[in-house]
């Protein structure tokens, strides 16, 4: 398990954006964005809606640079199917955009939003499986 | 060190590990995935003590109180006796007291019990037949000093066991009846909260037993139910209802015919297509839906992009068990 990153005041990006509180505050907005972007909501259909809601929870804990067991070959491995179906980065680059207008929404400011993105970003290969 | 117990074995959890890890390394079959507090494969029920609350973040607070918890980062804080979720607990015996047509579809079952049995209102028990044949149904009523279940089971088509308790069962009949499950199911706390419930033919059962439950424990909030059926057979307890709506300044009653038929006593449509036209938005409210599952699963949809918390959002979809021939 990785610990909570660390930025220069001592204070992790994940404490800073207000911890486990922001990620519950945060799944509901995001994932009600992702539902209704008819871009990318093919990926989503047919799924168990809490299951698919603890997915988007350990997806933005992760992004949020708090406490995960990203692995890379996992993370390939979960997204197989959904490549096959035709992920492609359009739809991660839909992803990475409601992921930041969610962070906009709940006031975060614009810095602490760019590192969570380039945290967010840093998985695109292994989603795309590429 | 601490002793887990599950089935009928008992293991020492070693310090630093969890639930997870010490049941895996004794070969217990459990289901797991990112071994993190996250995926929820790994959901278990602690049977004797509370488990420790760090366990379980980010359940559905119905589960929570239940005692469910995630074993990959439950750290026993003493000894604990535990289960899987499709573990079945003790079954207990009750006795056919009541049974009277609602509906010429839905019959009312009225049953009795002697031993302790502990349950919310709207979880549902499996219900098992002499000859061993076994359904699920929703209680309808909140536990009562009289030790009574009800249940509304609507007749299927070719269904065994509705069938059966149509043309054949008996008063004083003895069914077996499993501890109660489910998490739809009210909770006290939050009691201006508004409520919406939304069910379809007798999934007016378990939202009657929720409807009671958050009456007797004075939920100040308003409480709308909008029950529908496609014709009046699924219809039932319009009057009890209706009394009830005058009774209570804080319930509204709104019954829905989808058919055909002209019924003006009824609002027509579909009752979740009523019910979410008429409010605006579903942020801070609380949600449970019952019956047909293709209403329970769209509907669930619709009232969480409405504004609806994931986490306030309770269902109970009666799937029709598939006969095997």
């Amino acid at each position: 398990m990785s610990d909570s990153q660390e930025t220069n005041s001592g204070q992790s990006l994940y404490e800073k954006l207000g911890g486990e509180a922001a990620v519950n505050a945060a799944v509901d907005i995001f994932y009600r964005k992702v539902l209704a972007d008819h871009r990318i909501n093919r990926f989503f259909d047919n799924s168990d809606m809490e299951k698919q809601a603890a997915k988007q929870k350990a997806f933005l804990t992760m992004a949020f640079g708090g406490p995960n067991n990203y692995n890379g070959q996992d993370m390939r491995n979960a997204h197989a199917h959904l490549v096959k179906m035709g992920l492609n980065a359009s739809h991660f680059d839909a992803v990475m955009e409601h992921l930041g207008a969610t962070l906009t929404e709940l006031n975060v400011p614009a810095e602490l939003i760019g590192q969570a993105a380039a945290i967010a970003e840093s998985t695109r290969n292994d989603v795309l499986g590429k | 060190m601490r002793s887990i117990t599950i089935g009928e074995s008992t293991f020492s959890c070693q310090p630093d590990e969890t639930v997870l890890e010490t049941l895996l390394r004794e070969n217990i079959q459990v289901p797991n995935g990112c071994r993190q507090g996250l995926c929820q494969a790994c959901l278990m029920r602690s049977i004797d003590n509370p488990p420790p609350v760090s366990a379980q973040v980010g359940l559905k607070d119905t589960l929570q109180k239940q005692n469910y918890f995630l074993a990959c980062v439950c750290h026993p804080e003493q000894d604990m006796t535990v289960a899987l979720p499709n573990q079945q607990g003790a079954s207990i015996e009750a006795v056919v007291i009541k049974k009277q047509l609602l509906t010429p579809d839905i019959v009312q079952l009225v049953l009795e019990y002697q031993t302790e049995f502990n349950f919310f209102a709207g979880q549902f028990v499996n219900l098992k037949r002499p000859d061993g044949l076994i359904r699920s149904y929703s209680i309808a009523n909140i536990p009562h000093h009289k030790k009574i279940l009800e249940f509304h089971i609507r007749r299927l088509p070719n269904g065994q066991f509705s069938s059966w308790v149509y043309d054949e069962l008996e008063l004083g009949t003895q069914l077996t009846i499993s501890e109660a499950q489910g998490s739809c199911h009210y909770l006290p706390g939050r009691a201006e909260q508004p409520l919406l419930l939304i069910g379809t033919g007798s999934g007016l059962a378990p939202l009657h037993g929720i409807i009671a439950d958050a009456l007797a424990q004075e939920h100040s909030g308003p409480i709308h139910l909008f029950h529908g059926s496609r014709d009046l057979n699924g219809l039932y307890f319009i009057d009890e209802m209706r009394e009830l709506a005058e009774e209570f300044d804080n319930f509204y009653y709104t019954s829905c015919l989808s058919g055909e038929e002209i019924e003006s006593d009824h609002v027509r449509g579909r009752a979740h297509d009523i019910a979410l036209s008429s409010i605006e938005t579903l942020s801070g409210w609380r949600v449970f839906l019952c019956g047909h599952p293709e209403m329970v699963n769209q509907t669930k949809r619709m009232a969480f992009m409405k504004g609806a918390s994931m986490a306030d959002i309770y269902v109970d979809a009666f799937h029709v068990a598939q006969e095997k021939k």
